[in-house]
C-alpha cells in the first residue's frame, strides 16, 4: 500500500471514457494509469487513479469526454483512508 | 402621410423603412444599387443599420445575422447576385428565418429562380410581384409581414423600370395586422439558463429540449412548411374581362401593366380578350386562373423571358392550350427598358395570338369584329 | 499499449483509489465532469479530440467574465458543430464559412451581446476567407475562434489551408508538397495586420499548460470585444488523431512538433484600441 497523501481525488465517469489516454499524459504528478484488463460498457480500457493527485484538474481540462469530477481536499489525505484498493 | 412624387428606387426604400426594416445590407448591382443607396441614406436616421457587404454571400449572411437577432431586414440584388444567395436562401427557409429578399431584375428571366428557387432541398419562397410602383409600395411591406407570419424568406421581383420611374405615391406605414412577439430571436438573455434558444436551420432544437429533433428528422419535415404556407395564404391576382374571353391573356410585373393597358383597348374594339395577373407568383394563383380560362379558347401568356411562368399556366389549366407570346428583350446594355414594352408592339402580338387562335378554332363564337382582326 | 508510459513490460502493482464514489474526507469541488454551459450528454466526437477541450474553454471564459447573460455562439460547420445543440447559450448556426457575417448582423442589432464565432480551419480558411478577412477589416466588435486541427475532420480527414506541408491527409498521402499542393497559410497572421483588429492569439489544447494560456487568450480576445476595441481572433490548434492517422496518444506531441511548428503559438497582436 502506498504511503503517499493525497491533496485531491477524482471521480471518475467510467462509463464515457473512450480510452484516449490524453489524461495519463496529463497528469503532472503521473497517479493516472490505464487498466489493462478491465474494460467500460463501451469497450474501452480506461483510468484508475493512485495516491498523490494534487486537483491540478489538468485531467479534467483535457478530457474529450468530460468524465472527470475533480475533488481539492481540505486536509491532504493518506491512501489508507481513501477506499484505496492494491 | 400623402402622395409624393418618388423615384422607383427611393420609394421602395421608404417604404421598407416604414414597414420598420432595421437591417439592410447589400452589395452595388444595377438596377439594385439605387436601392442599396437609399437604405444607406435613410436606415442610419430610422435607428438601423445599412452595410455594404463584400459580396452578396455576405449580404445575405449579415442579414441572416440580423433577422435571428429579431430586427426586420432585408436584403437584395439582381439576378445573377440572387443566383449568389441561394443556398442561404433555402437554408433560411429550414431555419425558420423571415427575411425580404428584393430582386431588382433585368427582365424577366428570373421567374424560375424565384418561384422554384436554384436552392436545395424542400422549399418555397413567397414571391410578390407589383405591377407598377404603387402596388410596390404596399406590397414590400406586405413582404415584412409575410416573413414574419410565416418566418420565411419573402421575395420581391421589381424590375430597372420600377428602379427608375417616377410616380406619386404614398410611402406611409400600412399596418397588415398583429403578429406574435418574436419570442424566438436571439440577444444572448436565455444563455445559461436551461432552455437557451437556438436559430439553426441544422439541428432546430437543444438537446435539452423537451423533443430534440436530429437532423435527419427535422429534413423530413420540409414539406409540411410549404403545405402550411398554401393552406394559411390566399393566393393574390388580378383580373379583367375573363368572364366572356375567348382569349386570356396572363402576364405578371412591369410588362403586365402594358398589356393590361392594351387588354383593355382591344376590348373596347370589341374583341373578347380577357387579361390575368398574377400578383403572388407563389403561391401561384392556379384554381383562380383555371375558373378564370374555363371558357378561353387560348391563353398567350406574354413574359419577357423564353418561357417560364407558362409552366405554372400549364400546371394550372391541365390540359388547355397555352401558348408563349412574349420572349426575351433586351436593350443594348442588357438591363434598361426592353424594347418591346410599348403599346403597339405588345398590341401586336397579342392580336397576332388572337388572329391565330381563332383561325384554330373551328367553330369560333367571336365576334364579328374579332374574325381577321388586323394584324 | 502504445503512448502509455505508466505501463511497462510486467504489470506492476497499483494502489488504486475508488473513484466511482464522492470523497470521503472533506474536500470542495474543483471540476464537476463538464461546465454548466455544456449540456449533458455523448458529443460523439473521436476519441482523443482536442475539440471539446477547446469548447470547454471557450464557455468557461465566457461563464467566468461574467458574460453567460449576454452570450450568443454562432456555429460554422465542422466537427464541432456537435456542440450547437450541446450548448445552454444561444446559438445561430451558419454555413460553412459564413459564420462571420452571421456574427456581424447580429451584433450590429444587439451591440452588447458577446457574439463569438466558432469555426474550424476547413470552414474558415477554405470556404469562409472572405468573410473573416472582411470582418476583421472593417473591425467588427466580435470574436471569432477557429479550432485549427489541419484537416477537415468532418468528412475524413482531407487537407485544408492549414494543412502543414509533410502531412499526411487523405488527398496527401504521401505529405503536403509545396509544388503539388501549394503552400499553407498562416490565419492569425494574416488577420493581425488589418487595422480593424484589436486582438489575435494562437493557442492549444494538447497539454494543461497549452489549455491555460489559450484560457487566458480567449479571456483577452473576449475583454476586446467587451471594450469595443474592434475584432479579436483566438486560434486554437486542437488535436484530430483520426485525421492526423495517429494513435490518440501521440496527437499531443504530433500538434506540437508538427502543426506548431509552423503555426507557432503566441499572442500575436493586442492593441489597445483598433489602429
Amino acid at each position: 500500500m502506498s504511503g503517499k497523501v493525497s491533496r485531491g481525488t477524482l471521480v471518475i465517469d467510467i462509463d464515457r471514457c473512450k480510452g484516449c489516454e490524453l489524461c495519463i499524459d496529463a497528469c503532472r504528478p503521473n497517479v493516472l494509469s490505464m487498466t489493462t484488463d478491465k474494460r467500460n460498457a463501451l469497450g474501452y480500457l480506461y483510468p484508475v487513479l493512485e495516491p498523490g493527485c494534487v486537483a491540478c484538474h489538468a485531467c479534467a481540462l483535457i478530457c474529450p469526454d468530460f468524465v472527470f469530477q475533480v475533488w481539492r481536499y481540505t486536509r491532504p489525505v493518506a491512501a489508507a483512508n481513501q477506499g484505496a484498493e492494491t | 402621410m400623402s402622395a409624393e412624387l418618388l423615384e422607383g428606387s427611393e420609394a421602395i426604400a421608404r417604404a421598407m423603412v416604414s414597414a420598420g426594416c432595421r437591417f439592410f445590407a447589400g452589395y452595388p448591382m444595377t438596377p439594385f444599387t439605387e436601392v442599396l443607396e437609399g437604405m444607406a441614406k435613410l436606415m442610419p436616421a430610422a435607428g438601423g443599420d445599412c452595410v455594404n457587404a463584400e459580396s452578396e454571400l455576405e449580404a445575405i449572411g449579415m442579414a441572416w445575422g440580423a433577422a435571428a437577432a429579431g430586427a426586420r431586414t432585408a436584403t437584395g440584388s439582381v439576378g445573377q447576385g440572387l443566383s449568389l444567395m441561394q443556398e442561404s436562401i433555402a437554408e433560411l427557409c429550414f431555419a425558420r428565418v423571415p427575411m425580404v429578399v428584393l430582386n431588382m431584375a433585368r427582365g424577366q428571366g428570373d421567374y424560375y429562380q424565384a418561384t422554384r428557387g436554384g436552392g436545395h432541398g424542400d422549399y418555397r419562397t413567397i414571391v410578390l410581384a407589383p405591377v407598377d410602383l404603387a402596388e410596390a409600395v404596399r406590397l414590400v411591406q406586405l413582404a415584412f409581414y409575410l416573413a414574419d407570419k410565416f418566418r420565411n424568406p419573402v421575395m420581391f421581383m421589381g424590375d430597372y423600370y420600377l428602379a427608375h420611374v417616377f410616380e406619386a405615391v404614398d410611402t406611409a406605414t400600412v399596418d397588415f395586422g398583429a403578429l406574435p412577439r418574436k419570442d424566438w430571436a436571439l440577444d444572448g438573455s436565455s444563455s445559461g439558463s436551461g432552455n437557451a434558444r437556438i436559430v439553426s436551420s441544422i439541428m432546430p432544437t437543444k438537446r435539452n429540449a423537451p423533443i430534440y429533433v436530429e437532423y435527419g428528422a427535422y429534413l423530413e419535415t420540409g414539406g409540411q412548411k410549404i403545405a402550411a404556407i398554401e393552406r394559411q395564404m390566399e393566393p393574390m391576382y388580378e383580373q379583367a374581362g375573363c368572364e366572356d374571353a375567348d382569349c386570356v391573356i396572363v402576364a405578371y410585373g412591369t410588362p403586365a401593366r402594358i398589356v393590361r393597358y392594351v387588354v383593355g383597348q382591344l376590348r373596347r374594339e370589341g374583341l373578347r380578350v380577357g387579361f390575368f395577373r398574377p400578383v403572388t407568383l407563389w403561391p401561384f394563383p392556379s384554381a383562380q386562373l383555371a375558373a378564370a380560362t374555363r371558357s378561353a379558347r387560348g391563353i398567350g401568356v406574354y413574359e419577357l423571358n423564353a418561357g417560364q411562368m407558362i409552366d405554372d399556366v400549364r400546371l394550372a389549366v391541365r390540359d388547355r392550350n397555352a401558348s408563349s407570346i412574349g420572349g426575351p428583350s433586351f436593350d443594348s446594355s442588357g438591363f434598361g427598358i426592353a424594347p418591346d414594352l410599348t403599346p403597339s408592339k405588345v398590341a401586336a402580338r397579342i392580336r397576332a395570338f388572337l388572329a391565330e387562335t381563332c383561325q384554330a378554332a373551328p367553330a369560333c363564337q367571336a365576334a364579328p369584329a374579332c374574325r381577321g382582326a388586323p394584324a | 499499449m502504445p503512448g502509455s508510459p505508466r505501463v511497462p513490460g510486467s504489470p506492476r502493482v497499483k494502489c488504486v483509489i475508488r473513484t466511482d464514489v464522492p470523497p470521503p474526507e472533506p474536500a470542495t469541488l474543483v471540476d464537476d465532469f463538464a461546465p454548466p454551459l455544456i449540456l449533458p450528454g455523448a458529443h460523439k466526437l473521436c476519441a482523443g479530440c482536442g475539440e471539446p477541450a477547446a469548447m470547454r474553454a471557450v464557455v468557461e471564459m465566457i461563464a467566468e467574465m461574467g458574460f453567460t447573460r449576454r452570450a450568443v455562439a454562432v456555429f460554422g460547420i465542422g466537427c464541432y458543430t456537435a456542440f450547437s445543440p450541446g450548448l445552454d447559450v444561444e446559438v445561430m448556426q451558419a454555413l460553412h464559412g459564413r459564420a462571420p457575417s452571421l456574427a456581424t448582423g447580429l451584433k450590429r442589432v444587439h451591440p452588447d451581446s458577446i457574439v463569438f464565432t466558432m469555426q474550424g480551419d476547413g470552414d474558415m480558411v477554405n470556404e469562409g476567407l472572405q468573410e473573416v478577412i472582411h470582418t476583421a477589416a472593417r473591425g467588427e466588435n466580435v470574436t471569432c475562434v477557429m479550432l485549427n486541427n489541419g484537416v477537415f475532420g468532418e468528412t475524413g480527414g482531407h487537407m485544408t489551408a492549414t494543412t502543414v506541408l509533410g502531412q499526411r491527409t487523405k488527398n496527401s498521402l504521401e505529405g503536403r508538397e509545396a509544388k503539388k499542393h501549394g503552400f499553407p497559410i498562416r490565419m492569425a497572421e494574416m488577420l493581425a495586420p488589418l487595422d480593424g483588429v484589436a486582438y489575435v492569439a494562437r493557442g492549444a489544447t494538447n497539454n494543461a499548460r497549452n489549455i491555460f494560456r489559450t484560457r487566458k487568450m480567449l479571456r483577452s480576445a473576449l475583454a476586446a470585444q467587451d471594450e469595443k476595441r474592434g475584432f479579436s481572433f483566438v486560434e486554437i490548434l486542437t488535436m484530430c488523431p483520426t485525421g492526423w492517422f495517429i494513435e490518440t496518444g501521440d496527437a499531443p506531441a504530433y500538434l506540437s512538433d508538427k502543426m506548431a511548428s509552423f503555426h507557432k503559438m503566441g499572442v500575436i497582436k493586442n492593441a489597445a484600441v483598433a489602429s
